[in-house]
Order: structure tokens, then sequence, then C-alpha cells
């Protein structure tokens, strides 16, 4: 079992503190994707884990082992870094099987255990070759194989996928993702890029500013953002955020328009909140995402139309701020033109101004 | 440079002229020297002189190492080993000590190091001469004079700051990534510098090592204050017994001087490559 334990975990450079108390349970075998903005923690959390960084307070366990005072060797992980960091001086070959020579793994079976990396990885045309003669998507495998030979009880992965351009980071994120399925391994993955976060995870955690901002499922933390930060980090493009006051149980935008709110929205009279839909609850008349059952129509001029061919984002103005909407099954729209657009009630988003956390249940 | 593009050939005959031109400058002095040795004397000492050698001799060479009745030999062979011992030790002190000194300020962190790597640099910018009385009255009450041990000392000290400069330089290329994926991959701090760092840093250890043998190898104006008989003498100081009160033994001297090239000249040409990529390495660094 591998199950990875954060308690109250803090680090700190000197007097500063970059990580405050993070608390994280990362069950055996699951991938746990850390997500942030540059600057939140993410990578010194990984960091730590790894033992290449101090753990200024709590505990780190790895099994049922508490790994604080252990160098990275003892503690049975492996990493892929950002910058790949395979050994200039070795083959491919040798970098893979680098882990297992110094653990003095009989020769037979390191190759072995090398060349069903390779395979794994399609690695075998290059196996004699230096990583300045590889391709970045070539180097990202290595690295990946080299963190695979050694059969680690935990993968590390730092934003392993940022140096590669975006069709290959497509292409690798997939390949990530099957390894897992074939190689069943506990996974703790830090990235900025929140479809990458979507696409791999089992859980996320969003973090800022050293502090976790909500864990959870792709689909809790899409549907059920905690606080402002993960409502507008989670989805692309971003979820539209209003400033509002509650009259008569509804929320009056700042242009007047009055949006009806949730039943299990907990909003007193005159409350200031922050209300948020996302560009699909956004749709000009017949071209929305789901048959909305509840919802408000106002009509408003397209300002920008991006078509990107199954779905066209629009640009309007709701609530003294300019919003996106997404049409789907698009037809041509020009700047300019007025639209019916309906505002899915079902899916409405409501937090307080003040705080910035969800007042729904 | 090689964006320009020479279209003329009288342009490219004009550079290949200038280049010329220095060179003969450069090579000169080296090439005289080296023709002296193989001269008779007679024709060294011509007035005018004779620019193309009529005849050319190993008789200096055998002068020197006593095989001629004409002449007494010189403890050649003596200096020679003195200068190897002297050198080729404190070169490998200072290698030893200043790659672990520039692994240090590239690597970690501690407290007065601007200031400490800042004093290295200066006690380079002190002139050796300027040394040698200080030395001298030190190494007087130490014992050291006319000692080996106090010839290794003296480079060492000169050698060391330079090879921490060097290989600060070197290691500060190597990410750190690479020792950090080691210690993952299961090597202690130790293993990692030596299975992947140190392999990487090996052409700017040998420039290193390369600067700081020349060094010891061609110093002449402390050795020449620390050294008294052949328990100590180097090879260049060695060229001051071809000078005696009235005459100077230029043709000796010369043939001497021919001995302590050829070393040097084997060496850098075994490390040249590694000296090449050195070199450009550390102008990168700046």
């Amino acid at each position: 079992m591998a199950n990875v334990s954060l308690k109250k975990v803090v680090k700190r450079y000197g007097r500063e503190e970059v990580v405050h108390g993070i608390d994280l349970e990362v069950a055996h075998n699951e991938f746990v994707v850390l997500v942030g903005p540059s600057g939140c923690g993410k990578s010194t959390t990984l960091r730590m884990v790894a033992g290449l960084e101090e753990i200024s307070d709590g505990t780190i366990s790895i099994g049922d082992r508490v790994v604080n005072a252990l160098p990275p060797r003892s503690r049975n992980i492996s990493m892929v870094f950002q910058s790949y960091a395979l050994y200039p001086h070795m083959t491919v070959r040798e970098n893979l099987g680098f882990g297992l020579k110094i653990a003095k793994e009989p020769e037979a079976e390191i190759t072995k255990r090398v060349n069903e990396a390779a395979d794994i990885l399609g690695l075998e045309p290059y196996m004699d070759r230096l990583p300045a003669h590889l391709s970045g998507g070539q180097r990202q495998r290595v690295a990946m194989g080299r963190a695979i030979v050694r059969n680690p009880d935990v993968f590390l992965f730092d934003e392993p996928l940022s140096n590669l351009d975006a069709k290959l980071r497509g292409q690798m994120r997939v390949e990530i993702k099957r390894l897992h399925q074939r190689v069943k391994t506990t996974v703790i993955y830090v990235t900025h890029d929140q479809v990458e976060a979507m696409t791999l995870a089992d859980r996320i955690v969003i973090m800022r500013d050293g502090y976790v901002e909500q864990v959870g499922t792709p689909t809790q933390v899409f549907e059920k953002p905690a606080n402002t930060f993960v409502a507008g980090f989670i989805g692309s493009p971003p979820m539209n955020q209003l400033d509002a006051i509650v009259a008569n149980g509804k929320a009056r935008l700042s242009d007047g328009v009055e949006v009806p709110l949730p039943a299990d929205a907990r909003v007193s009279e005159g409350q200031q909140i922050v209300l948020g839909f996302r560009p699909e609850s956004f749709a000009p008349k017949g071209h929305s995402l789901h048959g909305a059952d509840r919802s408000v129509s106002v009509a408003r001029t397209v300002m920008i139309a991006e078509p990107l061919g199954t779905e066209t984002i629009l640009f309007a103005e709701l609530g003294g701020k300019e919003v996106q909407g997404k049409m789907l099954d698009p037809r041509p729209v020009q700047p300019g033109e007025m639209l019916d657009f309906t505002l899915d009630l079902t899916r409405l988003h409501v937090f307080d101004k003040a705080s910035g956390k969800t007042l729904r249940a | 440079m090689s964006a320009m593009t020479i279209e003329k050939p009288w342009q490219r005959w004009l550079i290949r002229l200038g280049v010329f031109v220095s060179m003969t400058i450069l090579v000169v002095p080296g090439a005289w020297v080296v023709l002296t040795a193989f001269r008779q004397n007679i024709e060294i000492l011509a007035k005018p002189a004779v620019w193309i050698p009529q005849e050319l001799t190993l008789k200096n060479f055998q002068g020197i190492f006593g095989l001629l009745d004409t002449q007494q030999g010189l403890p050649v062979a003596q200096y020679f080993v003195n200068s190897l011992v002297i050198s080729v030790t404190s070169t490998v002190v200072a290698i030893a000590v200043g790659m672990m000194g520039g692994y240090a300020f590239a690597r970690y962190r501690f407290k007065g190091k601007g200031a400490l790597f800042l004093g290295f640099m200066l006690s380079r910018t002190v002139p050796g001469v300027a040394l040698s009385l200080p030395l001298f009255i030190l190494w007087a009450r130490l014992g050291l004079i006319d000692t080996s041990w106090g010839m290794i000392l003296v480079y060492m000290s000169i050698n060391i700051p330079f090879t921490i400069w060097l290989t600060d330089g070197f290691f500060r290329q190597i990410p750190i990534d690479l020792s950090e994926a080691a210690q993952i991959d299961g090597c202690t701090r130790w293993q990692a510098f030596w299975k992947v760092e140190f392999p990487l840093a090996r052409a700017g250890l040998a420039s290193a090592a390369i600067f700081a043998f020349l060094t010891s190898w061609n110093e002449y104006a402390l050795a020449s204050q620390l050294t008294r008989t052949t328990a100590s003498k180097t090879m260049p100081v060695g060229l001051m017994d071809f000078t005696a009160q009235f005459t100077v033994d230029w043709a000796g001297m010369s043939a001497m001087a021919v001995l302590i090239i050829i070393p040097a000249l084997v060496l850098t040409f075994i490390v040249q490559k590694h000296l090449i990529a050195g070199l450009t390495f550390g102008g990168v660094k700046g």
C-alpha cells in the first residue's frame, strides 16, 4: 500500500512561509493533481514529498512510514522533472537503467526491466542515442521510462508537459493517462494547466498562495466550486462572475437585470453577492447545451463572435461587465447583432462577495 | 562571423596577410629560442645576425647533460624531477580542493559566500612578485626555504582560487535537476556528484588542471627567491645557471628552454579539445 498523507505541512524559507499547513490524503493508486497559478506552492509541496525540500513543519508519510527525515533515495519514489533532467552523458538505455544499477540489481534483471519500459513507451529505436539527439517528445518518454523501471511506490510529476508544444502535449497527456491505467501506482502530478488537471486527475487539489482552496473530483470542482477563485480557475473559457445585490430573493445586477436565485442559496436580503455562470449556461435561444427547465431571457448585442467550429464564443455585456456565452450548433453571427440569450437558472453559482465562498449547499 | 561573406579574392588575401603578420610576430620569439637551441655558438653571437642557420647541431643539448668533454653538465634531470614533483603535486591538490570549493560555491548557500568569493578573486590581483619578500621571511622562519614542499604550498595558494573560480562556473552550467534526479534514482549526494555532475564537469576540470600545471611549471619569480640548490630548484630557475659574471651561455639556455617547453606543449595538445571547450564555456558564464 502506498498512500501519501500530508498533515499540517508547512514550508518556510527563512522567515517567509510559502506553504501554510497543508492537509492532504492521497489514496493507494490514486491520481491526484495539484494545480494552481505559479507561486501557489504546488511544486514546493511536491518537492517536499520527494525529499528535495526540507519539511519545515508537519509530517509527510508514504505508506505507513513518516518520511520527513528520509533522503529522496530511501522514499521509493520516482519523479519526472519539467526539464526532464536526463543524464546528458548517458544513452537512453543507460538513463533508463541508472536507478537499477545504483540499486545493484543483477544485470539480467536490469536488461529485462529496461526493455519492458522501452516497450511500454515505444523507445526501442532510440536506446543507444544520447538525450541530445532526441526530440522533445522522445526525451519526455525517456524521463517517464526512467521513472517506471524502478517500480516506485509513488510517481511524482512536476509540470512534465509544459516544455512541449500544444499538439505533443495533448498526445503525451493521453499517454500518461494510459500509462497510469497500465502501471497502477499512486501519482501526484503538478501542473498550472487546468485542462491537464481535469483530464488526468482522479482528484484535483486547487492551490493558491500556499493554501488549498478545494479538493475534489474534476466533476466536483467544476460543478461545485468552493469559491470564486476555483470558479475562475477551472473551466475554459472561465466562469462569468458578476457583482449583484440580493433583493426580494433575487439577484439584482448593476444594470437592473434581476435573476432568480437557486432555492438552496443561503442568502439574506441586501447581501452583496457574486453571481457566477459558465459560458455554456448563457446561450442564444435554441443553441444551448442543456434544455433548461428554468431560465431567464435577456436580449443582448453581440460585441465579438469567435467561431470555433462546433461552437461559437459570444461576447456581450451583462451587469455592467463583458460576459462570454457559448453558442452550440452555431450559425454565423455578426458583431452588433441583437440576440435573445437564455441564462440557465439551474446552473447558477452564488458566492459571498466579501469572502468569495460559495453560498450554495 | 559566418554570416559575413567575402566576395573579392583580394579581400581574402588581405585577411590572410594580416593573420600571417600577426602570427609571425607572436611566433618569432619562441621560434628564435628553438632555432638558437640547435645552432652553433659562433652563429648565435654573429654580428650582423645570421637569420638562416647554416648548420644545425645537437651539441647544446649534449652540453647541458654533460656529454661533452669541453663543458661540465648541469643537474638538468634533478631540475626536471623537482619541477615535475612540484607542479604535479600542487596541481593535483589545487584541483581536488578547488573542485570541492567550486562545487560548494555553485550549489550551496552559506553565510559570507559573496565576500569569500570576492576575497579569492582579490587574491588573484596581487602580483606574485609582491609576495616574494613576505613569503621569503615567512618561509625562512618555517624552514621551508629550498624545499619542494615550500614551492608546492606557494603554487597551491596561487592555483586554488583560480580553480575555484573556473569550476564554480562549470558546475553552475550543470542544471541542479540532474543531481536531484540522481538522488531520486537512489544516489546519495556524494554518488550523484561522482556519477553525474563530475563527468559533466570534466572538460572544465581538465582546463583548470592545465592552467594550474602551466602556472607552476613556468613560474620563475617566486621560485628564484625561494629555491637555492638542486633540492628544490625548478627548470625555469635552472636557466639562470647559464649566466656567469661576464657571459651568458645563450646556446645552453635555449636548449634548456626547449626542454621546458616540450612537456607543456605535449600536455596542451593532449587536452586541447577540452581546453577550447573549457575556455568558451567559461566565457559564456561571464
